[in-house]
Parts: C-alpha cells; sequence; structure tokens
C-alpha cells in the first residue's frame, strides 16, 4: 500500500474518533499519571461507563506536560470542544462521566482547560505561560495512544519519512546541517556534521543508536517522549539511518523505565506492520532494522563509548576519542549517536524545511528546548520553549513561580554536570553557549528549582555523591578525587568543616577536570564550584557556626516546638510522630520533642495545622532551650517550612 | 526438582531465545533475573560457559551495573528514588524512614524476606517527588507518613490472607 493510502485511511479513522457522534475520553498514563493514580481513574471511568451502559471511546495517552495536576483526563464530547481536567481521582471521574457525558454539564470548577479555543472555557492558549511555549516535540504528547501508530499518522506521521525516502541521502545530511541542529542531550554538537562524517567513514554496516540512557537525576524529557510519542523517535531514526546509510539501530532506553520500554517495544512492531522499518521500507529498496536495548543502571553509560560499551555486552567504562565513533563506534563500525529529542526532530525538518527551524531560538542555537521542570516551583512538569529564553520566564511565567510564597534561592540545571544559578544569573537566555560562562551548562533539560530552605552545600554534596557512585572508576582523579571531595563536603554539612577545606574543594575540583577522560569527570565538580562560587556565605556559616542558614543539613538541626504557639488540645504532632518522641508536658499543656529520640524526620512540622504553625528548626541545634524553659532565643524567622 | 536443574532449565530457555553473540550477554543476564528475583551464581557459571567467555567477564558486567543483584529479594520490592528533586523534598528522609521500619540497609532483605529495600538514581517522576517504587508502583509524595501507611497496607492484606488460608 502506498502512504497517501495508508494516511487517508488512519486519518478518516481519526476524524471518525473527534468528529463521531460519540463521547470520547482520554487518560493520561505515563509513568507520572500512573504515579498520581491514574490508572485507578482509569478503571473507575470503564467502570462507569460499562455500569451506565455508555457507548465512549476510551484512549490512554501519554504526558501532556501538565505534571503537576496529573492524573489528567480529556474529555471529547459532541458539540463542546475537547476538556482537559486535572487532579481526577476516581469519585471525580464517575461524577463527570454522570454529570458531563450524560447530562451535558462540564464541571467548570474541575476545568484545567479546554484544548481548543471557544467561548465556553479558557483554552490552554489563554494560559499566561502558552506566550512563552511552543511545543513542537510534545505537540502529540498527551493528545494521541501511544499505542496506536495510525493517531501518529493521521497528525502527520511517517509523512516526513515518505517524504526523505524520495530525496537523495546527501540532501539530507545537507538539510540538517543547514538547520544547525545540535544535539539535544546535552553537549550540543551540530547533528549535520556528525552525520556528515558517518556518511563518509569507511566501514560496513553502519550503526545508528538513539540515546535514551536519561541518567540526570532530575530530567524526565525523554522518557515522556518515549512513553508518550514513541513514533516520533523511530521515524527520525529511519530518516536518520537513511541519510546516513546505516542498515541497523538501537534504541537505548534505561531499565529505569519499564513503560518507556514497553510502549517502544510496541510501536517497534507496529512499524514494522506497516513496512516504516525493516526490509524495503515503503518500497523505496532502503531496509532498516531497530534493536531495542535497555540500560542496566549506570549513569556513565549516557556517553557515547561507555553506551557502546554496555550494547557490546562489556562494563560502560568509556574509552579515549579519537577515533570518534562516527569513525569506529559500535562493533567498529561507523556510528551515529543521537539523543532521543534531536532524532524526533529530525522530522520536522524534513517536512518543514531548514529556513523554517532557523526561524526559532538564538544565534548560535536553534529550534526550541525541552525542560522538566521540577523541585520548588509550582507547575512541574515539561515545557518546550524556544531557545533563548531566560530562566526567569521559564521559572516564574511558565512554572508559575516557588511553591507555598517561598522565596527563590537557586536553579539547578544540567544535573550533576550542571550547577546551581543564583538569583542574579535569572536573565540569562538559556542556550548551550550562555550558561557556560556562568560555570552551568544547559545540559539535557533537567532543571530543578531550588527555595530558601534548600542548603546550597548540602545540594552540592548530593551530587558528589552521585558522581562519585557511579564513577567507573578508570580515571585516577575521578575516582579518589571525586570521593576526597565528598568526605569534606559530607564533613561541613556535620559542622566538622575547616576553612582551609574550601581552598581543597577548589584544588581538587581543577584536577578532577583536568585529569578526567570522560564528561562525568569533566563536569563532576561543576555543582561544588558554582555553589562555593555564589553561596560561599553558606559554607562559611555551616564552617563557622555550626549553623546550616537553611536549617537542611540533619546534623546541624533540632526541631522544637514553640510553647506559647502549641495549640492545647491539638495532638497531629504526637499522632503523626514516627519515633514516639513528642509527649505532652501535663502541667504546661503543651507538646514537647525528646532530642534524644527526635529522628529529624520533618513530618511534626507538616503534620502542625498552619493555624498554629507550633513546629520550628532550628540551627545549630543548641539553640533549644533546655529543661522546658521558656526560650530566650532570638527567634529566627520562622517555621523554617516544609520539605 | 534441584535449585541447580531448575536454574540449568530456565537458563537454557532463555539462552536459546537470545543465542550466542557476546553482546547478548546482558539481555541474558537481565531475563535471568526476571526470571529468578536475583542472578544465582549457577546461572551466572552457565551463562560464561555458554557465551564461552571467562567467568570473571560476567561477574565483571554484573558488578558494575547497579540494575544486578546477587542475592535474592524479598517477596515485595522497595526502590526509594534518589533523585534530585526527590532528594530536595525529602528523598533521604524517606529512605531513612524505610530502613528505620524495616530495620535493613539499602541493598539488604528483611530477615524474613518480606521486604528488600535500595535506592534507585532517578525514575523520572520528579513532579510527583519524593517518589518510591513499590512492587513495580511508583507511590507520589511518599513521606515517612506514607511509607507507614504503605507498610500498614500489606500487614493487612497478609493478615487477611492468613486468615483465608486458616
Amino acid at each position: 500500500m502506498k502512504f497517501q493510502e495508508i494516511k487517508k485511511e488512519a486519518q478518516a479513522r481519526w476524524h471518525g474518533i473527534w468528529d463521531g457522534q460519540v463521547p470520547v475520553i482520554l487518560v493520561g498514563t505515563a509513568t507520572c499519571g500512573r504515579a498520581a493514580g491514574a490508572v485507578e481513574v482509569l478503571q473507575a471511568i470503564k467502570d462507569t461507563v460499562k455500569k451506565q451502559n455508555l457507548n465512549c471511546l476510551i484512549y490512554e495517552v501519554g504526558c501532556m506536560g501538565h505534571c503537576y495536576a496529573e492524573p489528567l483526563i480529556t474529555i471529547g464530547k459532541p458539540g463542546f470542544p475537547p476538556i482537559c481536567y486535572g487532579r481526577v481521582n476516581p469519585v471525580l471521574a464517575e461524577s463527570l462521566i454522570n454529570n458531563f457525558i450524560l447530562n451535558d454539564d462540564p464541571s467548570l470548577e474541575f476545568v484545567l482547560g479546554a484544548l481548543e479555543e471557544n467561548e465556553l472555557i479558557p483554552s490552554f492558549s489563554d494560559f499566561p505561560r502558552s506566550k512563552y511555549e511552543k511545543r513542537i516535540l510534545l505537540k502529540n504528547c498527551g493528545h494521541i495512544n501511544p499505542e496506536e501508530i495510525e493517531h501518529y499518522i493521521a497528525n502527520g506521521g511517517y509523512e516526513s519519512l515518505s517524504k526523505a525516502l524520495q530525496m537523495k541521502p546527501e540532501e539530507i545530511v545537507s538539510e540538517v546541517r543547514r538547520s544547525k541542529l545540535r544535539g539535544l542531550g546535552g553537549a550540543g554538537f551540530p547533528a549535520g556534521e556528525k552525520w556528515d562524517v558517518c556518511r563518509r567513514s569507511e566501514g560496513e554496516p553502519k550503526v545508528l543508536i538513539c540515546n535514551g540512557d536519561e541518567g540526570d537525576p532530575g530530567a524526565f524529557m525523554d522518557r515522556a517522549i518515549l512513553e508518550s510519542d514513541p513514533h516520533s523517535v523511530i521515524e527520525g531514526m529511519v530518516i536518520a539511518g537513511y541519510a546516513v546509510g546505516a542498515r541497523h539501530g538501537y534504541i537505548y532506553v534505561r531499565a529505569e523505565y519499564p513503560l518507556a520500554v514497553k510502549r517502544v517495544q510496541d510501536a517497534l512492531h507496529q512499524a514494522e506492520e506497516f513496512k516504516f522499518l525493516g526490509e524495503n521500507i515503503l518500497e523505496s529498496g532502503f531496509s532498516f532494522d531497530i534493536k531495542l536495548f535497555q540500560g542496566s543502571g549506570a549513569f556513565v553509560c549516557g556517553e557515547a563509548t561507555a553506551l557502546i560499551a554496555s550494547i557490546e555486552g562489556k562494563p560502560g567504562i568509556p574509552r579515549h576519542r579519537p577515533p570518534r565513533v562516527a569513525v569506529r563506534g559500535l562493533f567498529g563500525k561507523p556510528t551515529i549517536l543521537n539523543n532521543v529529542k534531536t532524532l524526533a526532530y529530525v522530522p520536522h525538518i524534513i517536512k518543514n524545511g531548514a529556513d523554517w527551524f532557523l526561524q526559532m531560538g538564538t544565534e548560535r542555537s536553534k529550534g526550541t528546548a525541552v525542560f522538566a521542570l521540577a523541585g520548588k516551583v509550582v507547575n512541574t512538569g515539561l515545557v518546550e520553549v524556544p531557545m533563548g529564553t531566560t530562566l526567569r520566564q521559564l521559572i516564574f511565567q511558565v512554572g508559575g513561580g516557588i511553591t507555598k510564597g517561598k522565596r527563590f534561592k537557586a536553579v539547578q540545571i544540567g544535573g550533576p554536570s550542571g550547577g546551581c544559578l543564583p538569583e542574579s544569573a535569572l536573565d540569562l537566555p538559556i542556550d548551550f553557549d550562555s550558561l557556560q560562562e556562568s560555570g552551568a551548562m544547559m545540559g539535557s533539560g533537567g532543571m530543578v528549582v531550588l527555595d530558601e530552605d534548600d542548603c546550597m552545600v548540602e545540594v552540592a554534596r548530593y551530587f558528589l555523591d552521585f558522581t562519585q557512585k557511579e564513577s567507573c572508576g578508570k580515571c585516577t582523579l575521578c575516582r579518589l578525587g571525586t570521593k576526597q571531595m565528598l568526605d569534606i563536603l559530607e564533613d561541613i554539612t556535620k559542622g566538622k568543616g575547616k576553612m582551609e577545606d574550601l581552598q581543597t574543594l577548589e584544588d581538587l575540583a581543577e584536577d578532577i577536570k583536568q585529569g578526567s577522560l570522560c564528561g562525568l569527570g569533566r563536569t563532576a565538580p561543576n555543582p561544588v564550584l558554582t555553589t562555593l562560587r555564589y553561596f560561599r556565605d553558606e559554607y562559611e556559616a555551616h564552617i563557622k557556626e555550626g549553623r546550616c542558614p537553611a536549617k537542611m543539613c540533619q546534623t546541624l538541626i533540632a526541631y522544637y516546638i514553640l510553647p506559647e504557639k502549641c495549640a492545647r488540645g491539638c495532638d497531629a504532632c504526637v499522632g503523626t510522630c514516627t519515633v514516639e518522641a513528642i509527649s505532652t508536658d501535663k502541667k504546661r499543656r503543651i507538646k514537647v520533642i525528646d532530642q534524644e529520640k527526635c529522628v529529624k524526620c520533618n513530618t511534626c512540622l507538616v503534620a502542625c495545622p498552619p493555624q498554629y504553625d507550633a513546629v520550628i528548626r532550628l540551627s545549630p541545634p543548641d539553640q533549644v532551650p533546655k529543661g522546658g524553659s521558656t526560650p530566650t532565643l532570638t527567634l529566627p524567622h520562622q517555621g523554617g517550612g516544609n520539605l | 526438582m534441584s535449585e541447580e536443574k531448575e536454574i540449568e532449565e530456565k537458563t537454557r530457555e532463555i539462552f536459546s531465545r537470545l543465542g550466542s553473540k557476546r553482546e547478548n550477554l546482558i539481555p541474558i543476564l537481565q531475563q535471568i533475573q526476571e526470571a529468578f528475583g536475583y542472578l544465582p551464581s549457577h546461572a551466572m557459571v552457565e551463562a560464561a560457559r555458554f557465551l564461552n567467555i571467562p567467568e570473571i567477564d560476567v561477574y565483571s558486567v554484573v558488578t558494575f551495573y547497579n540494575q544486578f543483584r546477587l542475592t535474592p529479594p524479598g517477596k515485595h520490592s522497595i526502590r526509594v528514588c534518589m533523585g534530585t528533586a526527590c532528594h530536595v523534598k525529602g528523598g533521604h528522609i524517606t529512605l531513612e524512614a524505610w530502613q528505620r521500619r524495616l530495620k535493613i540497609e539499602p541493598g539488604e532483605t528483611t530477615p524474613d524476606r518480606e521486604f528488600d529495600l535500595d535506592t534507585v538514581a532517578c525514575v523520572g517522576c520528579c513532579a510527583m517527588a519524593p517518589v518510591s517504587v513499590v512492587d513495580k508502583k511508583v507511590e507520589a509524595k511518599a513521606d515517612p507518613t506514607r511509607v507507614d501507611g504503605i507498610l500498614l497496607s500489606y500487614q493487612l492484606q497478609k493478615g487477611q490472607e492468613e486468615k483465608e488460608t486458616n
């Protein structure tokens, strides 16, 4: 069957879903939705539909990016625009079906937004954040069923493949080169250059690898795309394979992403059935196959040569480059290794042309970037913005600012290779090059927002702990230097640091950068260097005063219940204390924490009703008044907030 | 059937499905772990023999990657996410809560083999932080109170099962 016929059929079916007389219910069941209870919601919907004997189409879709409002469902009812509801639970799902589908009441109080502009309900495009967003890679996410290839085709999918197969391979390479598309895995190497080298390298069969080993803690862009729109990645891979003359492809997905693994596997089978993969693709004479390879939990395998070693069945230890993998890669053959998002961009560039792509972004970084917003930001989730958007726009306009009205302290960007940037850096435009100077890097797109309750020394210690454990051990300075740095940071967070440690940290950081082979070691000191640069006072407070200004380092804090604020009859904290450390002082009728028993788990602070707000954190811990007397301390700013 | 026999039978089935190319080592190990919940040493020896590689090569791969475990798991597996977003929202406190309740360290199994505890780098549910993965189900906003709740539900379930069997 010719592609145009396939497309026509798929579109007819797609329009049949949305233009028909039957209501459609989409349930977001990507991992983030599932964590929030989407599977239970889906079951409740199925049960209700059955109970009411309704004729309804129910589809599972991926992630729309509004993770803060999960579980999300979208209801399309004839006569209404498709409406998305957030924070749905099984009870709400049932009532939405009863009220909206059976009785035309769209239950406005639960609406998140409509998918189309209309006069009845505010749509997503009316959200202030939509001014900054530009969804290209995420266009389909949450709107199509990732397990139905026809949904993808009906929305323009595989059109570019059909177009590309009629072009000459070198034309595709030169179009991608002209577009200046840069690798979206973090390093930002021009994709077209890489392809060109591989194309011209000798050795057959050439190999194409899609890097979905998203190891940065705090990043989930690739997971969301693989779970929500796997065909976009597969289509990009086939086009790239054709362009560079590859015969085999691999998708390398982390084993920590079981749902992505399953959805990619299903998508590969469907693509084969439809002749977009395998022998003689769309009767063009070009043959290409893709294998799914599951990573086994090693951060270093995000590095090209380590990833290749891992596919070859060896420990993922990086090797020296050159030779570049485009010349000698998997099994010694010329290999292209691109990130999930880079490959997912390829069909868009082929379809719309390099000039379209060049219109977006900054001088040296074109197109859009996908960020995973997490941490202390209101709208956690996925966002896609043009390159050059500032950090401030991203965090405050798109992300909705800081949770619980707290003060912004820093944004951690680029994962363990990146750094923590303070408020003064918020107006930097985000692209591949601009953040380098500030000591951070754009990285693959993980962005964790930190507020006044986050201790920067502890954050630096956390990242060092991570890289230290994940170092493959090949280079001495990475293996032992990171361990030394970690030991020093641990001492500081426990109040045992010395001022000269700060110099040692800086020296070690420089040595590790110089003496490591791969990106893991060369960037491992960045979180420490940036926090030392921007938040040196916090290090000094830990060392000189034994005080953690953010009240996060457990050794340096104590929990205390303010007697004058503690409500007499309330015992919310007593019930929730996980170690029974809180008791009632009968004489004064207040609650008291036994400091010996307290494990500093923060539960009482969360449990204390906001109108009393009696539990506070004190640092250093010796500020807690002895013997139950009323505190003589000058109270620091109260609460300390919730973790 | 003796344990060794069972291992041989199951690994043979996995071998025949995947083939004896060197690069199949990791998929083979992954499927053995899927079948047994861990990598029995006898299965690793069998894998080395099948792929015609030294046993030490198998062992080096097994100990390099975080995914593989050398001891039998508990009936229920608990994986605490240690990602950045979870960390700043108290992931380490959640881990401590699990440790305190189960009285084991990460990487260990309770003596009654009911639970095993471990950390995981990041499961990509950062927007739901802090998370723990309990028996493959991602538990969102898993703070110490939620930890107690989850354990209680397992206790109740176990009590129910015992009642039914009696």
